[in-house]
Parts: structure tokens; C-alpha cells; sequence
């Protein structure tokens, strides 16, 4: 029987099924029983997949098109199944729009790529005397306390750079893994649990008396990531981060790769990325951050979005809303679009696109919330918000926090005692809110 | 201009401790001015005028701020401690034992100055600059080795930081017979009219962050967008030479070595304001104008003036970065951010602390020897009652009343647990092949991601990837192998009882003895199980994975 029962906390899970009189069914059916249940309870669990523009993404191109204006460049809108138009190079995006909306009436400030990321991340500036949480952090730190049987970090960041958990704990910090999914050195091999828990219980006795010695607060935070690392060599739920074990049609709708083989866009790692992201969030991890980089394009903007960047872009995010959808799971999971900050409406001598956060566009949908809709407006050259309301990264993720059930007037405490307010005090978008 | 205003904006209470720090040191100004050991040449020591003028400031602080300082470290711990700090790797057992049995009222200050005589010193530096000169994961067409062979030179003959600064500013010639080029050509990655060389010389050497100001002004310093540019137009003369030559074995072209070479260009540098204006800018350096034409050499008189001056940026910034690397803290925090927005802990210290350094001929070992040897530096990492308030992590000002725990960076792990392991002393393979294992090694555990601001952990900060490494990784593995002629075989096969044994694995990783408690439970282990060399060996791994092994404390 042993053979069977998952290591770490679902023993318990798994003896409450048995006591429920399961003992009567025979083994095989059993378990399959038991995955089922946990399969139907998982689906309901409340998750966001973060899609993230490492770059800064020239979102007149893709969701805002001007058209009429000097600015608007090569690309022509086409109509789509929700009630906006996409840039002609998001096809399969189009034809499942009624599901995702736009916010086209972003105004940040940041349009340095540094304070843009962390602006974004975190709703908050830059400050020298406080580290702000990346949001994935704070829902990460809000959800995964009520997640007992997740046995894998609560917060994954698939292929992109790392960011601080600031005054929430390195229990929140990201859990960063490349595209491939491999994780080095996950594997117990043959040294066996018996010897490894008699390491643990070494380890435990000289990392306790090092955290009673006064010398603040690293020796816990060294011993809960070790923690960490013990339950996710132990899990079962490793089998989330491998995406081989999909069938290939569905890796390759993900990819965008036709059936005959060939990648297309980052050799079909935003797809692949995303597909694990999925997996993920099917195991019940409440965060996934996938970062899909190179948009930082000062010159040749428009050859490489139509030839490299949109048809990647395409795939994956018209793939992954259909997925989710059929599995019965885009109610629950918040799908969110972003970049540190977008591209200047203006065309650069170089055929690029310089920095810009004044008037631009976040796409946001899944969750409940509701979809086919573009929000504001910006005037007819993109270069402000021309609607009434504009949007800080506050409103963006106060909607996911909504979305996600963590309620608004939260207030988390800084190191040093100062309270932090939910999304910095950032108000759910009305027109979302179904 | 902007090293003037360092000390100058602080709030009312620093300019309080200020004056009383002040006042202090007059007093203090009559005390000896050097230490003499036993007969010995003199050495810098507990009452050098200047450690006695760190003491002094610091205690001022203290004082002010109604908080006392920890305890003395035991030999364990400081020994531990500076070896980390200044050859980068914890102290070989022998070195423990012998420290610990030492007598000598002065064996701290020897200890350091014998530190700084080691060849360990020269390479810790090195590595340190060269990480941070041209970063982590050598960038195309960059010199690693030319690079570390720049910095062993002048670590080894403890070259004026001045000097060193200047070669790597003006450097040209090919990167491999003149290594200084490495830095500058580490920046050039990009065709980007050098804004990546403005920003890091900024920010590596005087200590500025201005990379925001290419594209507006600083938000919240002085810095605005046309001094950017102005700093920008020194390095537009530099120019960079990718060489290529014949393969006779494949039959192709293959890069060959890179060059910076001099560059024709004599006039303004153009640059776009917001408003989408265009503005020129000239070579001006902190309000001195440098002539524009073209017999001008800007690189040479950027140098010129970056070390030019009783207290330069320069020599602000250095002493910033030592105290920092030795302490936790700075005196300004982040350490390349030194700009009149952010608060200084200890003003007149600091500004006295880069005046002496640049009077001292800009000796780098010099400044390592006052703050080693300052009472601060010697206090234990346990926090008392009366200091609990001093506590950086959370954002209060550094009091330094206790030295802060730092996470070893990945080449101080990797060193660490090559002593701890004895591997060093084992010879199992030659310099080079070591030295291939632990840029391997090094590049796993420092794991980078293609993010466009390639940003990179260097130190232990408590991954989880990071932790597997350490548990299930082949260094580790290897380090508790029994197999004869491993450095856990010749401990366990040599003398000893039990307790012995014991002791000798906590002093060989942690530097330290058992407490009684640990003792009896690794006797408990022993006990009950008949394998006991795998309890030997799992106490081993869970010395060296444990918080009290990673952490410099």
C-alpha cells in the first residue's frame, strides 16, 4: 500500500478517504477515485497566470491600434469575437476575445525598465527604505496557507528573472524554474527517505540553536526554504513541471508549431512555458508568472513582432484560454497581461519603438471576470488617455485580487511596522466585475 | 559639487550626532597614534588614531540613539568572520586551533595584517572586481581571464585605488595584453553610443546611480539629463575592434581577440529631451568644462578629474563599498546610490574615512586595516536587549552596535566548502582543471535568467534551486564520501573517540565546538544506529547545509 500513498501531507488526506469506507473498493479503482476527487476539488481552486512582457511591448501593435495616425505603423486591426478589434497579427487571439478584455486606458509613470518592473510587479515606486512585494508574492502569501495539500512552491515563475518577496518572506519568493521544467538536484537517488530524514533531523538540531542565537531573522528564513525544497523532492505533484507528458497536438497548439514539427517565436518556449503553467495551476498552485521576453524594440519593430514575437503571442494566449475553458477551469483562473511599460506611439528613425508608460494597454480576463471588453480609451494618435478614468498596476491587480477572492481592505505590515494597504489602495475595475 | 552635499542634507538628529561625534574626537586625538607588537614594525592596531576616530564616531551613535553595543566576538567567531571577509573562504581547522591557543594581546590586528599578506587576499579581490566589472557570466567578446589578471596585479602589489580606476577608464589595446580594457569592453555589448559605459562608471566607481537620467531628470538628486549626456560625451572617443582570423582546421573564420582602440570625435553629443527636442552637450564633468576638440584625450581627463580633489566620488564610493562588504551596511545604502536623497548613517565618519584614504595614497589594504580593526567589526553577530532597535533588515538606520549577518556570496560557499572538505589539501587535481570544476560549479549555483535586465543572484538568498544544490548536489556529495583518501575518511580513520570525532567535524565546518546539547544528540544518533559512519556523515552534510555554515555572521 505504501507503494502508493504520496509522500508528505496528503497521508492524512488519503487516511480520511480510507476511513470514509473506501477500504471496500479495490486498490486500482480507488485511487483513481481519489485523484478524480482531488481533480474536481483543484478545478475550483482560485489561480492567476501572469503573462509577462520582459521588454516593455509596443501594445499599440497588438491591442490598440491606430490605424488612422502617423503613428499607427504596418499592422491593420481585425474584428474579433469580443467588441474591439486586435492587430491582424493575433488571428487566434481574435476568436477568443469574447473571453479576455482590454484595458487600453494604462497611465504608469515608470518608463525606466528597472522601476517599470518593480512599478508594475508590486503597485508600488521604487522606495530606498522598503521592499514591496511582487504581486505573485502577495497571493502566493494570501492563498497558499489554505492550500495545505500543496506540496510545491506556491509561487512559480517559469524563464524569467527573479523578484523579492520584499516584507512577506522568502516563503513567498518565487520559485523560478526555466522553460524546460527540469529541476536539478530534485531527486532523493540512492541514498533513500530513511537516511535523508535522519539528515533532516541532524540539520533541524543545528539550525534550530543558530536561530535562537539572536542574530535576526536568516537562520528561519534559511530553514523554511530548506523546508521547501524537502517537501517539493518528496512530492508527487512534481509531476506538474513536465509538459512531455502531454500530447503532442496540445504542446503544438500551445507552440503554434505546425503538425510537421519547427517552432516558431523563442523556439515554442512562451507555448511551452504557459502549458506548464497550466499543469501548475491545475495542481493548485495559486501563482504563475511566465515571462516572455524581447520586446524591448528600439528598431525593427514591426519585422519582428509580425515574423518572431505576435505569432508566439498568438498561440499561446488563444491556446491557453481555450484549454483552461474546456477543462472548466477560466472561471477560476485570471489570465493577465503585461509588460514593464509599452512603446512610444511615435516610429523612431530606426523603425522602433522608444519607452512609454503615459497611454497603453494591460490585458486582463479569466477569473470570472468579464471578457470581450475594451476599457478606455486613448485619443486618436495614442499618445494620452483620452477616456476619463486612467489605470495605475493598484487597479489592475485590485481586480485580480477581487477576482481571486483576497478582499481589498487587506493590510499587510512592512518590516519595520508601516501598513501596506492591498494593491497600494488600488480600486477593482468596475466594467471587469461581472 | 555632489560629494559636498553628501554630508550636508540629514535630518536634525544626525546633525546632532554629528557634533557630539565631533566633539569626541577631539579628545580622542591625543591618544597613540599606532600599535607596536612586541618589538615588531608598526602595524595598525586597536589604537590607531584613525580606528580610534571609528571607535569614537561610532560610539557617539550609540550613545545618541540610547542603545549598547553586543559583546566581543569569542576567536571563533571573529576568526571565522575576517577570514571571510578578507581572503573569502572560512579558516582552515589548524588555523582555528592555533588562533584560539594564541595568547598575543594583538593576535587580532596580526591576524589581519597577515591576512592581507596572503594569497588568498589577492584572489578574493580579484574575483570580487571582477564579478563586478564585467559581471558574473562573461559577456561576448570580454576577457575573463584578462580581467582577473588586471585586478591580480594590483591587488598583489596593493596598486592606489586611483590608479586603478584611471587604467580602466582611459584603457586601450587588446584584451588580453592589457586586461583593463575588459571593463569598458564589458559595456559595450550594445551599439548604444555609450550609455552603458556612462552609467556603470558612475555607478561602480563613484558610487552615482544616473542610468535614469539618459532619458529625464533624476527624480528625486540632482542629477539632470544633460549631465548625463555630458558625462556621456567623455567616452565618445572609445572605440572597440572585434578582430577574426582563419581557422586552418575548419576552414572558417573565427573570432579572435577584441581591442579598444581611440576614436575621432571632437565636439557636442546630441540628445533627445522628453518633449522630443534635441540638445547638445559638451564635455563637462561636475561644473569643469573640458575642451571639445578633437587633441583633447576624454578619457584622459575624465580620469584626471574623477581622481582629482581632496575627497572625490571615487574615494567616497570605495570606502562605502569596503565598510559595506565588511559590515553588512554602509554608511549609505544602496552602495552605488550615494546622492543627497538618501540619508548617510555617519556623515563626518565617512567624509573623514575617504579623506584619509585618498591621504594614504589611496591604499586599499589601509582602509581594510582601520575598519578590521575597529571596535565595531570585533563585537559579536548576537543582538542584545539593549540593541534590539539596531536592526537594518528592517529598514532602521545602521547603529552598528552588532555585525550583521551577511549570506556568503556563491565564491565564498564554493571556497568555503572546498576548506571544510580539505579538498584544497588533497591535490586530486591540478589548478586549472580546480579551476574549471568551480566556474562549473559557480555557474549553476549563481543561475541567471535571459530577462532583459539581466539581472543576477550572487549570493545565496534562499532559493530553493539553490538549496537542492546544496543537499543533493556533487559537491556535497563528494564532501561526505567516505572513500578512502577523502578528508571524512582520514578524520574518521584517524584517532579518537567518539567525542573527538564530533568535535572534529564542528570545528573543520562551523569553526566552533559542540554545545553540550549538540554533542548528545549526535552521540543519540550514534546510539541508535549500527551504521555509524553514515551518522558521521549525515551530521557532516547537515553541518554544511546548515544556516550557521551559509550565513557570515
Amino acid at each position: 500500500m505504501s507503494l502508493v500513498i504520496p509522500n508528505g501531507m496528503s497521508r492524512r488526506h488519503f487516511l480520511g478517504h480510507m476511513a470514509a469506507g473506501a477500504a471496500m473498493i479495490p486498490a486500482m479503482n480507488f485511487i483513481s477515485h481519489v485523484k478524480a476527487n482531488a481533480a474536481e476539488l483543484k478545478k475550483r481552486q482560485k489561480a492567476c497566470i501572469l503573462m509577462w512582457m520582459s521588454g516593455g511591448p509596443p501594445t499599440i501593435d497588438i491591442w490598440d491600434l491606430k490605424p488612422e495616425s502617423k503613428n499607427g505603423g504596418e499592422f491593420k486591426p481585425i474584428n474579433t469575437k469580443g467588441n474591439m478589434q486586435i492587430s491582424e497579427h493575433m488571428p487566434k487571439t481574435a476568436a477568443v476575445m469574447d473571453d479576455l478584455s482590454i484595458i487600453r486606458a494604462m497611465s504608469t509613470r515608470e518608463a525606466d525598465h528597472g522601476r517599470g518592473r518593480y512599478y508594475m510587479h508590486t503597485t508600488f515606486v521604487p522606495n530606498p527604505t522598503v521592499v514591496h512585494p511582487a504581486f505573485g508574492s502577495v497571493v502566493s502569501y494570501e492563498l497558499a496557507p489554505k492550500r495545505r495539500e500543496l506540496e510545491i512552491p506556491s509561487f512559480i515563475s517559469i524563464g524569467g528573472g527573479g523578484s523579492s518577496p520584499g516584507y512577506l518572506g522568502m516563503t513567498h519568493a518565487p520559485f523560478q524554474i526555466d522553460a524546460s521544467g527540469r529541476i536539478n538536484n530534485a531527486d532523493v537517488g540512492d541514498l533513500g527517505y530513511d537516511r535523508l530524514n535522519q539528515r533532516l533531523a541532524m540539520l533541524e538540531s543545528v539550525e534550530d540553536n543558530f536561530i535562537k542565537s539572536d542574530r535576526g531573522d536568516s537562520g528561519a528564513a534559511h530553514k523554511k526554504v530548506y523546508e521547501k525544497a524537502v517537501n517539493l523532492m518528496k512530492s508527487k505533484q512534481m509531476e506538474a513541471f513536465k509538459i512531455d507528458q502531454e500530447k503532442k497536438e496540445v504542446v503544438d497548439a500551445y507552440t503554434g508549431a505546425p503538425a510537421q514539427g519547427g517552432m516558431m517565436g523563442g523556439g515554442g518556449q512562451f507555448g511551452r512555458s504557459l502549458l506548464m503553467a497550466r499543469r501548475l495551476v491545475e495542481a493548485g498552485v495559486p501563482f504563475v508568472e511566465v515571462d516572455f521576453g524581447g520586446w524591448d524594440l528600439h528598431a525593427n519593430v514591426f519585422g519582428t513582432l509580425k515574423n518572431q514575437r505576435l505569432p508566439a503571442l498568438d498561440s499561446g494566449i488563444a491556446a491557453l484560454t481555450a484549454d483552461l475553458k474546456q477543462r472548466g477551469m477560466l472561471n477560476d483562473v485570471v489570465l493577465v497581461w503585461m509588460g514593464e511599460f509599452a512603446r512610444t506611439p511615435r516610429i523612431n528613425q530606426d523603425v522602433g519603438r522608444d519607452h512609454w508608460a503615459n497611454s497603453w494597454s494591460v490585458m486582463i480576463g479569466g477569473g470570472g471576470l468579464k471578457g470581450g471588453q475594451a476599457i478606455g480609451e486613448t485619443d486618436k494618435d495614442g499618445l494620452t488617455v483620452s477616456s476619463p478614468k486612467s489605470y495605475q498596476p493598484g487597479d489592475v491587480w485590485a481586480t485580480v485580487a477581487h477576482a481571486l477572492g483576497i478582499p481589498l481592505d487587506t493590510v499587510h505590515k512592512s518590516k519595520n511596522g508601516r501598513p501596506m494597504k492591498m494593491a497600494n489602495g488600488g480600486t477593482a475595475i468596475q466594467e471587469l466585475i461581472a | 559639487m555632489l560629494q559636498c552635499l553628501v554630508g550636508l542634507k540629514q535630518v536634525t538628529l544626525r546633525a546632532k550626532l554629528f557634533v557630539a561625534g565631533a566633539l569626541v574626537l577631539t579628545a580622542v586625538s591625543a591618544m597613540p597614534l599606532t600599535a607596536r607588537g612586541a618589538g615588531e614594525r608598526l602595524i595598525v592596531g586597536p589604537d590607531d588614531v584613525i580606528v580610534q576616530e571609528i571607535n569614537a564616531q561610532i560610539r557617539a551613535t550609540w550613545k545618541d540613539n540610547e542603545v549598547e553595543p553586543s559583546p566581543a566576538a569569542d576567536d571563533a567567531e571573529w576568526i571565522r568572520r575576517v577570514y571571510l571577509d578578507v581572503v573569502g573562504h572560512i579558516p582552515p581547522i589548524e588555523d582555528v586551533e592555533k588562533f584560539i591557543a594564541d595568547k598575543d594581546k594583538l593576535k587580532r590586528a596580526k591576524l589581519i595584517e597577515s591576512l592581507l599578506n596572503d594569497p588568498a587576499y589577492v584572489r578574493n579581490w580579484t574575483t570580487i572586481w571582477t564579478n563586478l566589472c564585467i559581471g558574473q557570466q562573461t559577456p561576448r567578446r570580454v576577457s575573463r581571464e584578462g580581467m582577473q589578471k588586471f585586478f591580480r596585479e594590483a591587488f598583489s602589489k596593493n596598486r592606489p585605488w586611483n590608479e586603478v580606476v584611471t587604467d580602466l577608464v582611459t584603457a586601450e589595446g587588446h584584451y588580453e595584453e592589457n586586461g583593463a580594457v575588459n571593463f569598458l569592453l564589458a559595456q559595450m555589448q550594445d551599439q548604444d553610443d555609450g550609455v552603458q559605459m556612462t552609467a556603470k562608471t558612475t555607478r561602480l566607481f563613484m558610487g552615482m546611480q544616473v542610468q535614469c537620467t539618459q532619458c529625464h531628470d533624476h527624480p528625486f538628486n540632482d542629477w539632470k539629463q544633460d549631465q548625463f549626456w555630458q558625462f556621456n560625451s567623455f567616452f565618445r572617443q572609445t572605440g572597440k575592434v572585434d578582430h577574426r582570423r582563419f581557422d586552418s582546421k575548419t576552414g572558417r573564420m573565427v573570432d579572435d581577440f577584441s581591442e579598444i582602440v581611440e576614436r575621432d570625435f571632437s565636439g557636442p553629443v546630441y540628445f533627445e529631451k522628453r518633449n522630443g527636442l534635441m540638445k547638445v552637450a559638451y564635455p563637462v564633468y561636475m561644473g569643469s568644462d573640458v575642451d571639445p576638440g578633437p587633441s583633447t584625450d576624454r578619457r584622459k581627463e575624465l580620469a584626471r578629474l574623477m581622481t582629482n580633489g581632496e575627497r572625490p566620488m571615487i574615494a567616497l564610493a570605495y570606502v562605502n563599498r569596503l565598510w559595506e562588504h565588511f559590515f553588512g551596511m554602509g554608511f549609505s545604502n544602496p552602495i552605488d546610490d550615494i546622492s543627497t536623497h538618501i540619508p548617510v548613517t555617519h556623515p563626518a565618519l565617512f567624509n573623514r574615512l575617504a579623506e584619509e584614504f585618498v591621504k594614504s595614497g589611496y591604499d586599499s589594504k589601509q582602509v581594510i586595516r582601520w575598519i578590521a580593526n575597529c571596535e565595531a567589526y570585533s563585537l559579536t553577530s548576537r543582538s542584545t536587549k539593549k540593541n534590539t532597535r539596531d536592526n537594518p533588515a528592517i529598514g532602521e538606520s545602521a547603529l552598528f552596535t552588532h555585525v550583521y549577518v551577511k549570506p556568503m556570496t556563491a565564491e565564498q560557499l564554493y571556497d568555503s566548502l572546498i576548506i571544510a572538505t580539505n579538498a584544497h589539501k588533497s591535490g586530486r587535481s591540478g589548478w586549472e582543471q580546480a579551476e574549471v570544476q568551480r566556474r562549473e560549479w559557480l555557474g549553476q549555483f549563481v543561475r541567471t535568467f535571459g530577462n532583459d535586465d539581466g539581472g543576477e543572484t550572487t549570493s545565496f538568498d534562499g532559493t530553493i534551486p539553490q538549496a537542492l544544490m546544496m543537499m543533493n548536489g556533487a559537491l556535497v556529495k563528494d564532501a561526505v564520501s567516505v572513500k578512502s583518501g577523502s578528508h571524512l575518511h582520514d578524520l574518521l580513520s584517524g584517532k579518537g573517540n567518539e567525542v573527538q570525532k564530533i568535535q572534529k567535524l564542528y570545528l573543520t565546518s562551523l569553526g566552533r565546538s559542540p554545545t553540550k546539547g549538540e554533542l548528545a544528540t549526535a552521540q543519540r544518533f550514534l546510539k541508535g544506529t549500527p551504521d555509524t559512519l553514515s551518522v558521521y556523515q549525515d551530521l557532516f552534510w547537515a553541518l554544511l547545509n546548515s544556516n550557521e555554515f551559509i550565513f557570515n555572521h
